[in-house]
């Protein structure tokens, strides 16, 4: 059986099929793949008893259930206003260049993807920034560009 | 009008550090009926935005007769500038359990859920943490109630309370049509009572200090005071808990960095007030509600900025269930552009207002009917910066 078959069918043995299963299944899947690959989604939608259209339309509604692959870490730079205001533009080009990557984009390692985020809920500390789950306020580029690093050596 | 000094009032976050679920306790021992007249006459209204009286949504709940019944915590927190519920549960989380422990107790419900955003994910140890310590008192005082969280997977409309109820059932989180309301027919088709962190938490509140003492601070339109989160061009970006019904004027004082030419009162789907208006414009349900997000912007700011950012915001946020928003929010933001460029005349920006006031009028939900506030008030005030 592959991974994915594995990963779901635990989950499934666990916590049952309902369909209020499926957003904490896909995360689960998230958590562990980076991403829902076509296969996952399509071995979900068979254990589950539903369409995989219906799981590729659930899962695509949603920004944390990524359809495209993604790196080790996800870097989410908030863009929204009160980060604009406090010069979140600056932070971006410089991730940018430094992972030479764009935003959507993956390292070619897959250690890294880059994406712009909704707010984060960190206004009055802007701007903010999330690696995964874990959160950091009051950036500057080095400064930014010093948590990647450590990252990197992860 | 006169110029007053902003009271600062500490209660939700205050009286903390002794909580061993006393007022709960206290109250789990007082008749529903009691309770649940207690949160109306404190008149109490929901703290996400919407305003509905929490007391009254309690009563309909409890009146509901249907066996199984839910209470769920809305702690999707989404609306820009606002990150008053992500400090609460940090920091007072028993206040909020307390709160949905005590709902639970007049409605009936024995399950209660925390719809936590998945940017909050990193205090879910924290709050399970809480809740072991929650379930471990609710024993002992003899009350059948479980909470769990459900990490929500990113989406600003999830924080609707329907949409909310088919994100917990497994859907998209696309907005139902009410009626029926989830107090009639809510998760899983059962009554369900759906608030705010902040709600719950100043319900926690009321029943320690009483409606009455509650009731003294703000105005009898908007009685109580409330958290406020301050972002943009201050020189006090934080939380402060200020009483309702303050004027803009008297907050811009307090708050503003002297040169404030504006202030985003309730994020992106609230309203862009000048500074002409400050005198007469009074933060409350009588005048200007917001969920908490205050944005200041001062004179350095392009308000074509502000806007665009806006209707980018919400053109990615829109479900895209309904057709007057999943098209009407692309179409402001390609409008405002191409004015801009002068790719359209200056009249197409009253084309652009006809179709933010049909938005408001058809689309299904309250974000789709929202995107006129910003809109029509940034423009209204700020023409000249749109435009050219």
């Amino acid at each position: 059986m592959s991974e994915t078959k594995t990963l779901i069918q635990e989950y499934i043995a666990l916590n049952g099929k309902s369909r209020n299963q499926l957003l904490p299944l896909l995360q689960n899947i998230v958590q562990h793949q980076n991403y829902l690959s076509e296969e996952a989604m399509t071995e979900v939608a068979r254990a589950m008893g539903l369409s995989p259209a219906d799981v590729y339309g659930t899962a695509s509604f949603y920004s944390y259930l990524s359809t495209v692959p993604r790196g080790k870490y996800v870097i989410r730079l908030c863009r929204n206003i009160s980060c604009m205001m406090k010069s979140q533009a600056e932070i971006l080009s410089a991730v940018s260049a430094h992972l030479k990557i764009k935003v959507g984009e993956t390292t070619s390692d897959k250690k890294f993807s880059l994406v712009q985020a909704n707010c984060l809920g960190w206004c009055h500390k802007a701007p903010a920034m999330m690696i995964n789950n874990e959160v950091f306020t009051e950036l500057t580029a080095p400064k930014a560009i010093q948590i990647i690093n450590e990252y990197q050596q992860k | 009008m006169e110029s007053h000094e902003l009271k600062r009032i500490d209660l939700i976050f205050s009286n903390y550090t002794t909580s061993k679920y006393k007022v709960l306790e206290r109250t789990l021992q007082r008749d529903p009926d009691e309770i649940i007249n207690e949160l109306m006459d404190s008149g109490l209204k929901g703290r996400g935005n919407a305003g509905f009286p929490t007391g009254l949504k309690w009563k309909f709940a409890r009146r509901n007769e249907a066996e199984t019944h839910y209470v769920i915590c809305n702690a999707n927190e989404s609306e820009t500038g606002t990150f008053k519920d992500r400090e609460i549960l940090e920091r007072v989380p028993r206040k909020v359990l307390s709160g949905m422990a005590i709902c639970a107790y007049c409605t009936g419900a024995r399950k209660g859920i925390i719809y936590l955003r998945q940017e909050y994910a990193y205090m879910m140890e924290h709050l399970q943490n809480e809740l072991n310590i929650f379930h471990q008192h609710v024993k002992e005082f003899n009350f059948d109630f479980t909470v769990e969280i459900f990490l929500g997977s990113g989406s600003y409309v999830s924080g609707e309370e329907s949409a909310m109820l088919d994100s917990i059932e497994g859907y998209r989180a696309e907005p139902r049509n009410k009626p029926p309301y989830p107090i009639t027919k809510g998760l899983f088709d059962m009554p369900t009572v759906v608030n705010n962190v902040e709600t719950f938490a100043t319900a926690q509140v009321i029943f320690r200090i009483g409606a009455e003492e509650y009731s003294k601070l703000g105005t009898p339109l908007s009685p109580g005071s409330k958290l406020f989160t301050l972002s943009g061009d201050t020189p006090k970006p934080g939380i402060h808990e200020l009483e309702l019904g303050m004027t803009l004027q008297d907050f811009v004082k307090e708050f503003g960095d002297n040169n404030t030419k504006a202030v985003q009162v309730g994020g992106a789907s609230g309203y862009c007030i000048p500074q002409k208006l400050f005198a007469e414009t009074v933060i409350g349900f009588e005048g200007i509600p917001t969920g908490g997000s205050m944005i200041l912007f001062n004179n350095s700011r392009s308000m074509y900025k502000v806007l665009h950012e806006y209707l980018r915001f919400f053109t990615e946020e829109s479900c895209g269930l309904c057709t007057p928003c999943r098209i009407g929010t692309q179409q402001l933001l390609k409008g405002v552009e191409a004015v801009k460029k002068g790719e359209r005349p200056v009249s197409y920006i009253d084309v652009l207002i006809k179709l933010a006031l049909s938005m408001k009028s058809s689309a299904k939900c309250g974000l789709g009917q929202s995107v006129a506030n910003p809109f029509i008030s940034i423009i209204d005030n700020f023409k000249e910066e749109i435009l050219y």
